[in-house]
């Protein structure tokens, strides 16, 4: 029961690190990706394009 | 004789316009059964609040399906809607004025209960020895008018006006909107008159029985469906990011509603029912669903709103919209971790409690990246403060998000969470948050919506938005600085020991001691009351006797962001 536990445990400790890590760079890459920013900008003026 | 033969041959000629449409003979027959299954179970149950509510269903189900057949045999309504007038988008916007109207009312009511409540435990007489005005009873019906009907309605009307306007395309269907929006509030009727009934399954933020919460859950897929069908049509090919909060609002409100009410009834025509989850299992969903209804109701939902709003009554893009994009996916990937914070010191292990509480620290991240972002929509425009009453008030809303959310990770570290747990220091972390950022970024986008809807100029008084702000910003500051002084004094309290290890005060003197202070916090909910009523005497005017807009705008030029 208890090396279940330090084993469950173990695994989210450095997985769930990474996990989350990756997902927050792929985020990040994503919106800082140069080619995107053209994107985003006319993303930014849709509140006010409407009829 | 002649008249009734004109009557049937309008009535044949509206027939031959237009055949019922499988939205309307799909709902009308759903409803039909709803209405028989409702009359059965009024019939057969032995409970008097079961017997009530079913009957109330009958009723409304019933109305649902003459509505339906009425406005199919008023010949006006022949034609089918049009998707767009000269080339314009033809907004289906009948739903979110009900939204708006019912959002207000339900504000007032939720804010009176909330006064009579906080008076009530100052002075306890005020329960009237009633059992329907006990505290217990009248508790969960302020909780859940505030959140459930006055937040609700105000997060159905917004996100059905943004998600049109942002996708530039008509809400699909005709019956579906006003399902989800007359559903919704027949929910809330139904969970309101439980709680004064003494009719609840005892869970936080999920009062409601069993039969309340498969309305719930058919309204709530409607809900979600009408939202992904809006964002399907959608003529601007980017999703606009309050619409991806909004989304996910919608999406894990669904998934949590049901997970917390997985109940297996006694009987069908019974109100009891049993959870299928066991002890702190039990509870760990529970909180899981209590903080994630903080989360992503109380939180998402708004910044959807304020994502919109800030920007619109600014007339400047966000700040950063790359900002919003790591804000969004943060935010979403970290809350849903935080509920254990709730559970320190119980049956939870503990590994589950510090989880909670490191997530908890890290949406310190998201949460001011957010706020920031929203602040800073203004830079370069923060003049405007100074004129506009709506703008301040949304501004000072996104304060209170900050202040808020850099609280409550402070306090689900375990050691603050000591002192702080059970006290009144929760109740005003809580109302700083409700008050503060979903009150104020509710009346601001409330400000904004009603001369939109009503075509209307202006608002029909600056001054009295004004005199909203500042009465109920006082109001506010009342009330939180009281409870800090009386959460934190009653904390103390119950820990303090004599020098011979005995307890150093009873319950009852730190009761005693907290009188004071439950008597400013009354004030200070009687000032919000009060800034909500002048709001609504504004709103009301402005519908009635407002300035009627000009026929067309024109056409704003490409605005610059900030950043």
């Amino acid at each position: 029961m208890n090396e279940s536990y330090t084993a469950v445990a173990g695994f989210a400790q450095t997985w769930g690190l990474i996990y989350f890590v990756v997902i927050f760079a792929i985020v990040v890459a994503y919106v800082l990706w140069p080619k995107n920013r053209k994107q985003f900008d006319d993303a930014a003026q849709i509140p006010f394009r409407e009829d | 004789m002649c008249r009734f033969k004109t009557g049937a041959r309008k009535l044949m000629a509206s027939e031959k316009a237009r055949l019922v449409s499988l939205e309307e003979g799909l709902f009308a027959g759903f409803l039909v059964l709803l209405t028989f299954a409702c009359l059965i179970v009024a019939g057969k149950t032995h409970d008097g609040v079961m017997s009530f509510h079913a009957l109330i269903g009958a009723v409304a189900a019933g109305a649902g399906v003459f509505i339906i057949f009425n406005n199919y045999f008023n010949s006006e309504n022949a034609a089918p809607v049009l998707q767009e007038i000269d080339g314009k988008p033809n907004y289906n916007m009948g739903p979110v004025k009900f939204g708006t109207v019912a959002s207000m009312v339900w504000g007032i009511a939720g804010f009176t209960v909330g006064l009579i409540i906080a008076l009530q435990l100052a002075f306890p007489a005020l329960n009237f020895d009633l059992p329907w005005t006990s505290f217990g009873r009248l508790r969960p019906l302020h909780t859940s008018a505030v959140i459930f009907a006055f937040g609700g309605n105000v997060l159905l009307a917004t996100s059905m006006y943004v998600v049109q306007r942002t996708c530039r395309v008509r809400m699909p269907g005709s019956v579906l909107p006003w399902f989800v929006i007359l559903g919704y509030n027949v929910f809330i009727v139904i969970a309101g008159t439980g709680y004064l009934l003494g009719a609840t399954q005892g869970k936080e933020y999920a009062e409601p029985e069993w039969y309340a919460d498969l309305w719930l859950t058919i309204v709530w897929v409607a809900y979600l469906l009408l939202f992904l069908g809006t964002i399907w049509k959608r003529k601007e090919p980017h999703i606009y990011v309050a619409n991806w909060f909004y989304l996910a609002f919608i999406v894990t409100i669904a998934v949590l509603h049901i997970t917390n009410n997985l109940t297996i009834p006694v009987s069908v025509f019974g109100m009891k029912s049993y959870i299928v989850w066991s002890g702190v299992q039990d509870a760990m969903v529970q909180w899981w669903y209590g903080h994630n209804a903080v989360g992503f109701f109380l939180t998402a939902g708004f910044l959807a709103i304020m994502y919109y709003f800030v920007p619109k009554r600014a007339e400047r893009p966000v700040y950063s919209y790359r900002l919003s994009i790591v804000h969004f996916w943060a935010l979403i990937f970290i809350y849903i971790w935080a509920g254990p914070h709730h559970l320190h010191y119980t049956a939870l292990p503990q590994w589950a409690s510090t989880l909670g509480a490191t997530f908890s620290i890290i949406l310190w991240m998201p949460s001011w990246g957010g706020m920031i972002n929203g602040l800073m929509t203004l830079s370069g425009a923060w003049d405007k403060l100074r004129t506009d009453p709506v703008l301040r008030m949304m501004v000072v809303s996104v304060a209170f998000y900050g202040m808020s959310t850099f609280e409550g990770p402070l306090m689900s570290v375990r050691a603050v969470n000591s002192l702080s747990h059970y006290t009144d220091w929760t109740i005003g972390h809580v109302h700083s948050g409700a008050l503060g950022w979903v009150g104020y970024i509710s009346f601001g986008a409330i400000y904004c919506l009603v001369p939109w809807l009503w075509n209307k100029k202006s608002l029909y008084s600056l001054k009295l938005v004004n005199w909203h702000f500042w009465v109920s910003t006082l109001g506010i500051v009342l009330y939180i600085t009281a409870m800090w002084v009386s959460g934190i004094m009653q904390g103390l309290m119950w820990r303090a020991y004599d020098s011979l290890g005995f307890l150093e005060y009873s319950f009852i003197e730190t009761v005693e001691a907290m009188f004071p202070f439950y008597v400013i916090r009354a004030l200070g909910g009687g000032l919000f009351l009060l800034g909500a009523l002048i709001m609504a005497y504004n709103l009301w005017m402005t519908v009635r006797a407002g300035e009627p807009a000009e026929a067309a705008a024109p056409a704003p030029g490409v605005l610059a962001a900030a950043e």
